[in-house]
């Protein structure tokens, strides 16, 4: 296959959100293997971004860059930047510890994963990791946290219980509560709703709306549905390549590339 | 229908097999409770050794066998645990690992008269340990060490991923990540397998023959409690000490029947013990295991 050629960004019309983060490009290996070529794109303020794509295009590897996932595997290998406002961090440096890259992004899984832990305790881990100490420090941000998901009218009498008991919505939400408490300034949803049924999909997707006024948010779905329902841009990949990134509606209705319009019609992939 | 009759065939033979096993130990064991149950009475633990067999007790095996356990835990727990966890959560997979854990599990293969050879050198003269508790408990951890190795590892690599990147994914340290999740969620398996070791470790006799542990002791070690203080004492570590599997061999080697009763005897309380070491591992591993799962 020859070269791609580069992406085209549509022209994002006048008041144009500010970026909270902005890939350079970004290459990774996954030992020899290039998974990842040369994606350039921004992440904006408080507004959805989704990346979608045929299996295997390297959506979810991207995500993981964000919060240095991979850098808990060996021969793994990032090459460009991401660059994170309002500091103009470099996500990527050498100099940069992971674990700070965490502390301020936050991450919820494709399968519902809390820990065998109770619904309190889930929470509040990030705060413990943290250092906090006072227990009504952490039992107010937990309750914040479980509001702010949508989670805390059903689990308010059951604090204490083991996470498990929860369906699995609810232990989706509960992840998202725990990201939430620690105030992180992006999150990132990898394939979120896979794993649930539509009415527990239709909850998180409305939480996410929701969200997006406090939190900028990067989600990866294989799902075109979704992505046309909850985000604000879109990124559309394709073997490791951003092949067009731009506002969500426009991608949609007139993408620039025969290529995504081939996917978006379901012609391929 | 051939292929039926093979299925029944298996069947058979695999219950003959099991059998062999099964009715070998119980009538080992059988044998045993017959020949030493009617010396089993309550002077029978709290007795010295004896040159008369109706006199003869265990007192001082069944201690010495108490507290080699205690040091042989005190050093193989700690040890095994963070080696295991090094290895799965800290070590780079590299020929390094690789080499370190083949070593490994060729140490549970040694034969264990030669951690005794090794021991007598090492502890008895280059340490000058001498032929104690001490030396004896280090001798049976180095044996052990390897079992709560393995065990460690296999419980913690049961442990899903998912969980782990949901730790690091919030910021937490890999120590955090050791310490809130990893040891938690695997501590049944950890347990099970230090019991497992140490069941194998109270009826080892080689080694302990070969470090020197005498075998007529009427005495007991000086108890680890004190009235004055600092009222905790370590004498007894230092102490010569005998087991109960060599109380055993040596009512075993004496010509007069009734010490063989007396062996027999040593025999059943030693493989009760054995026993409920297992028993308790298995409880332990329900209970822990009651509140986790994936």
């Amino acid at each position: 296959m020859a070269a791609l050629p580069s992406a085209t960004q549509h022209q994002v019309v006048a008041a144009s959100p500010a970026t909270k983060a902005e890939a350079r490009g970004l290459s990774f290996y996954y030992g020899d293997f290039q998974a990842l070529k040369g994606i350039s794109m921004p992440v904006h303020e408080r507004q959805v971004t989704a990346l979608i794509g045929p299996s295997g295009c390297g959506k979810s590897t991207f995500l993981r860059c964000f919060n240095r996932m991979h850098d808990l595997y060996p021969g793994n290998r990032y090459e460009g930047q991401i660059v994170l406002q309002p500091d103009n961090t470099d996500l990527l440096a050498r100099s940069i510890d992971p674990i700070d890259v965490r502390m301020r992004i936050g991450m919820v899984f494709q399968k519902p994963n809390p820990f065998p832990k109770t619904v309190f305790e889930n929470v509040a881990y990030g705060l413990r990791v943290r250092g906090e100490r006072s227990r009504r420090v952490i039992e107010e941000k937990a309750e914040q946290a479980l509001q702010d998901a949508a989670l805390w009218d059903e689990v308010k009498d059951r604090l204490h219980q083991p996470a498990y008991n929860l369906s699995g919505g609810q232990q989706q939400r509960l992840c998202i509560a725990r990201a939430l408490a620690t105030d992180p300034e992006l999150l990132l949803f990898d394939e979120p709703t896979s794993a649930l049924d539509p009415i527990a999909t239709a909850s998180i997707e409305e939480l996410m709306h929701d969200l997006k006024k406090r939190v900028t948010i990067l989600i990866v779905t294989h799902n075109m549905q979704q992505a046309a329902r909850v985000s604000d841009f879109t990124a559309y990949m394709y073997l490791g390549e951003l092949v067009e990134f731009g506002v969500t509606d426009e991608l949609f209705i007139k993408p620039q590339k025969k290529q995504t319009e081939d996917y978006l019609t379901g012609r391929f992939g | 229908m051939r292929r039926k009759h093979q299925d029944v065939v298996f069947a058979l033979v695999g219950i003959v097999a099991l059998m062999v096993a099964v009715l070998t130990f119980l009538t080992l064991f059988v044998n045993m409770a017959v020949d030493g149950l009617p010396r089993l009475d309550w002077q029978f633990f709290t007795n010295f050794p004896s040159r008369r067999a109706a006199q003869a007790g265990i007192l001082s095996a069944w201690v010495g066998s108490t507290l080699v356990m205690v040091v042989t835990a005190f050093f193989a727990v700690p040890l095994g645990v963070a080696s295991g966890v090094y290895l799965e959560e800290y070590a780079r997979k590299n020929w390094v690992t690789d080499l370190i854990e083949i070593n490994i599990t060729n140490l549970a293969g040694v034969p264990s008269i030669v951690y005794g050879l090794l021991a007598l050198g090492l502890f008895v003269y280059q340490f000058g340990l001498g032929q104690s508790i001490l030396s004896a408990g280090l001798t049976l951890a180095l044996l052990i060490l390897p079992v709560v190795i393995v065990a460690t590892r296999e419980a913690i690599r049961s442990i899903p991923q998912a969980i782990r990147e949901g730790s690091y994914a919030l910021g937490a340290t890999r120590w955090q990540t050791v310490r809130y999740h990893i040891l938690p969620y695997s501590s049944a398996g950890i347990l099970t397998g230090i019991i497992i070791g140490m069941a194998r470790a109270i009826g080892e006799t080689a080694p302990i023959i070969t470090i020197g542990a005498l075998t007529f002791i009427a005495f007991l070690p000086p108890a680890p409690l004190k009235a004055e203080p600092p009222f905790l004492s370590f004498d007894w570590v230092m102490s010569p000490f005998t087991v109960m599997p060599i109380q055993m061999f040596n009512w075993t080697s004496r010509p007069e029947a009734a010490f063989q009763d007396n062996a027999a005897a040593a025999g059943f309380v030693l493989v009760i013990m054995t026993l409920a070491m297992n028993a308790f591992a298995i409880w332990l591993r329900y209970r822990l295991r009651r509140n986790i799962k994936w």
